[in-house]
């Protein structure tokens, strides 16, 4: 076995097209080993994409790059053993129980002893007693944990999770969080798409992804320091109103509602000064000046890039 | 912190030797499994050929009754007379005309009027009572060569029988004192029922075989577990091999089930060795399952796999010598023909169960299947898609 790289990925100028649809473009990533890198994006941006592009499921149009310091190219033979891919649609034996569809897996990568690894996994997932249970007659969230386990079953060095967490309750929720930092702390890198905001939160690093286009990544404060957005939270009566009167205004690059109050933000500090100005006077709003969220960057980020796309 | 977080395996890392022995095994074990679970393939790879062989039973086995029979008896005799009388009592003949000419003969039978003419030599008595081995004549209408074979089968039994009760003329002892002379008109080198026994043995399991297979890339793709396994370190070789092999076994217990049933229903002897009847019959059924698993890899969908399995499947049927004698088909679907496996299959079968061929009769045909089998698995080898693109 090769001394593992301390880069997990690291690919550059990834590019896909499906028909004359260009789906992923000059997308560049570098994920260190060990960390839980969160990749974001509205639906339909190109993440389940390139996660297939990083384990050879794709062959990409441009582009190149490494996987465990193997190239995605020329060595997916090699990059395969050592992977776990989550697909995004349960993809394991609906017809075939729970224990059928491990000691598949474990035979598959030629682990000694299948049948025992199966039950040890059994075990390890608090599925015990039910392992004959047919896997398509699972719930929405244990079949997600089934699915973690058999990607984990041979002992890979990276897991690619794509959207794990989609339509599943949120205790399961954060306690497939806790699993994934568990792992990450036994040294496996973990690579997770998912569109849920508080998810990015839990990533050691992020990369965001819009139509296609890679436009932020870093950590979540570099994220969101650069973006440079200068950020208020305006309440008050008939702010469905007031957004539409901001969002008209120069020097306010975004207007979103969150609960009972509004999020304005701007780049430009004295831009922003002077278009909020008339309201600030009006003694039936409240402005707060606030750091920006992710969801403001994340908004704000794609409302930006929707004005190029388009 | 809630749940239970899961634990990194501990003993994972040991792998065994001979990986892509592994994962075949695998393969094959899941395959097994899906098919053992999927009760309605299973019910069906029981219920057509049973279904098949029962419907041809009956079409084959239906004692054709009351064949519109002519005699032309020669003479006057006892022995003449105890023929027609028996003749009349079987439910095989309906003797419905008594012939004084040749010329009346063929022209009933060419009409239609009678399917089968017994003729009764001048002299047969005489030349019975000296213990000569004179001959009966019979013209059949082989047209439909099931009825008038069955027929012919049976006259020998029912001539035999009534010259039993005459006085003086010898018993049999190991064959009837006389030969039948039969003179098949319109279709001389007609099928009988036993070669169409290997014909439905064929027909039965090129048609499940295909489809079997066929089925068997596409499904994977469109239940979406394709993308599971094609992220996983198994080869295409691994994957045909592991969904091939549980078939063999699933095709092998349908031949068997065919041959007993043919047996016990056709009374159809096997003259050569069973063992090389079961080899090669593995090999046929494997034949069929990788050019139904070749498919798989070319099809986009179910649908198209299907398709493509009949559009392979008819010129089997009509160009392998089942239906129509090979060797009257123009040379162009010769030609054709000798690409269809089920052309060489009925050759060895035909050849095992009926003239008792060993290997080195078949040999031809035997290596035809091998070479059939592997164009089409290397076809599907390097066709399989690795990728999603
Ligand atoms: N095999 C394919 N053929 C054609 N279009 C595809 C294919 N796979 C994905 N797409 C399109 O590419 C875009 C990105 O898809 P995807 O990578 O699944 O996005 P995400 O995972 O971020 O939701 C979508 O518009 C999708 O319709
Ligand atoms: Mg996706």
């Amino acid at each position: 076995m090769t001394a593992a790289p301390e880069i997990a990925i690291e690919v550059e100028g990834l590019t896909k097209s499906f028909g004359d649809k260009t789906v992923v473009k000059d997308l560049s990533m570098h994920v260190e080993r060990g960390q839980i890198y969160g990749f974001l994006g509205p639906n339909g941006s190109g993440k389940t994409t390139t996660i297939r592009m990083l384990c050879g499921l794709l062959t990409p149009d441009a582009g190149h790059g490494t996987c465990l310091g193997y190239d995605i190219l020329t060595e997916s033979d090699k990059i395969k053993p050592r992977v776990g891919y989550m697909t995004q649609r349960f993809s394991l034996y609906q017809d075939l129980s729970i224990r059928e569809n491990l000691e598949f897996v474990a035979r598959l990568y030629g682990l000694a002893n299948p049948k025992r690894q199966a039950r040890e996994a059994i075990a390890r997932l608090g599925l015990s007693g039910r392992e004959e249970q047919l896997a398509g007659e699972l719930s929405g969230g244990w079949k997600q944990r089934l699915a973690l386990g058999a990607c984990i079953l041979p002992s890979p060095d990276l897991l690619l999770l794509d959207e794990p967490t989609a339509g599943v309750d949120p205790k399961a929720r954060r306690d497939f969080w806790n699993e994934i930092h568990g792992l990450a702390a036994d040294g496996l890198t973990v690579l997770v798409s998912t569109h849920y905001m508080d998810e990015a939160e839990r990533c050691h690093e992020i990369a965001y992804i819009a139509y296609g286009t890679l436009l932020a990544r870093g950590t979540v404060e570099e994220v969101i320091a650069s973006a440079n957005l200068e950020t208020w939270t305006v309440s008050g009566p008939d702010l469905h109103d007031l957004a539409d009167k901001l969002l008209a205004a120069d020097g306010i690059d975004m207007v979103a509602p969150f609960g009972s109050s509004l999020h304005v933000a701007g780049r430009d500090h004295g831009a922003l000064e002077a278009a909020i100005a008339p309201w600030r006077g009006d003694t039936r709003f409240t402005w707060t000046s606030s750091g920006a969220t992710l969801e403001d960057v994340f908004i704000d980020l794609m409302s930006r890039s929707q004005d190029n796309f388009q | 912190m809630t749940g239970d977080p899961v634990p990194v395996p501990q003993t994972a890392r040991r792998h065994i030797r001979l990986p892509g022995l592994a994962r075949l095994w695998a393969m094959f074990i899941k395959e097994f499994l899906q098919l053992r679970r999927d009760r309605v393939t299973f019910a069906t790879m029981i219920f057509i050929p049973l279904m098949q062989l029962l419907l041809f039973g009956f079409a084959i086995n239906t004692q054709p009754k009351n064949l519109p029979t002519a005699v032309l008896s020669q003479e006057n005799t006892d022995v003449s007379r105890a023929i027609v009388a028996a003749l009349k009592n079987t439910s095989y003949f309906s003797v419905t005309r008594i012939a004084g000419t040749e010329q009346e003969v063929d022209h009933w039978l060419r009409a239609g009027t009678v399917q089968f003419v017994v003729e009764i030599p001048a002299g047969f008595e005489r030349a019975l009572r000296r213990g000569e081995t004179p001959s009966l004549l019979i013209a059949a209408d082989a047209t439909d060569p099931v009825a008038s074979g069955t027929a012919l089968g049976s006259l020998s039994g029912v001539v035999s029988h009534a010259l039993a009760g005459l006085h003086g003329i010898p018993k049999a002892q190991t064959s009837a004192p006389f030969e039948i002379r039969q003179h098949r008109r319109y279709n001389p080198a007609s099928v009988t029922r036993l070669n169409i026994v290997p014909g439905i043995l064929g027909t039965i399991l090129t048609m499940t075989m295909l489809i079997f297979t066929a089925l068997s890339v596409t499904r994977e793709i469109e239940r979406g577990t394709m993308e599971n396994l094609l992220s996983m370190p198994i080869r295409p070789l691994e994957v045909m091999l592991g969904k091939i092999a549980p078939y063999i076994l699933v095709g092998f217990l349908q031949a068997a089930l065919i041959f007993i049933a043919g047996y016990l229903i056709f009374d159809v002897p096997v003259e050569g060795s069973l063992l090389l009847l079961s080899g090669l019959s593995m090999l046929f059924i494997t034949t069929n399952l990788s050019i139904g698993y070749t498919f798989s890899t070319l099809a986009q969908n179910q649908l198209q796999a299907i398709q493509m399995s009949f559009m392979f499947f008819l010129p089997n049927i009509l160009l392998s010598g089942f239906m129509f004698p090979f060797a009257g088909m123009p040379v162009w679907a010769q030609w054709v023909g000798e690409a269809l496996p089920l052309t060489h299959y009925l050759r060895i079968v035909r050849g095992i169960m009926l003239k008792g061929s060993g290997l080195t009769d078949i040999a031809h045909p035997a290596m035809m299947l091998t070479a059939l089998t592997l164009v089409a698995m290397t076809i599907a080898v390097t066709r399989f898609r690795r990728t999603l693109d």
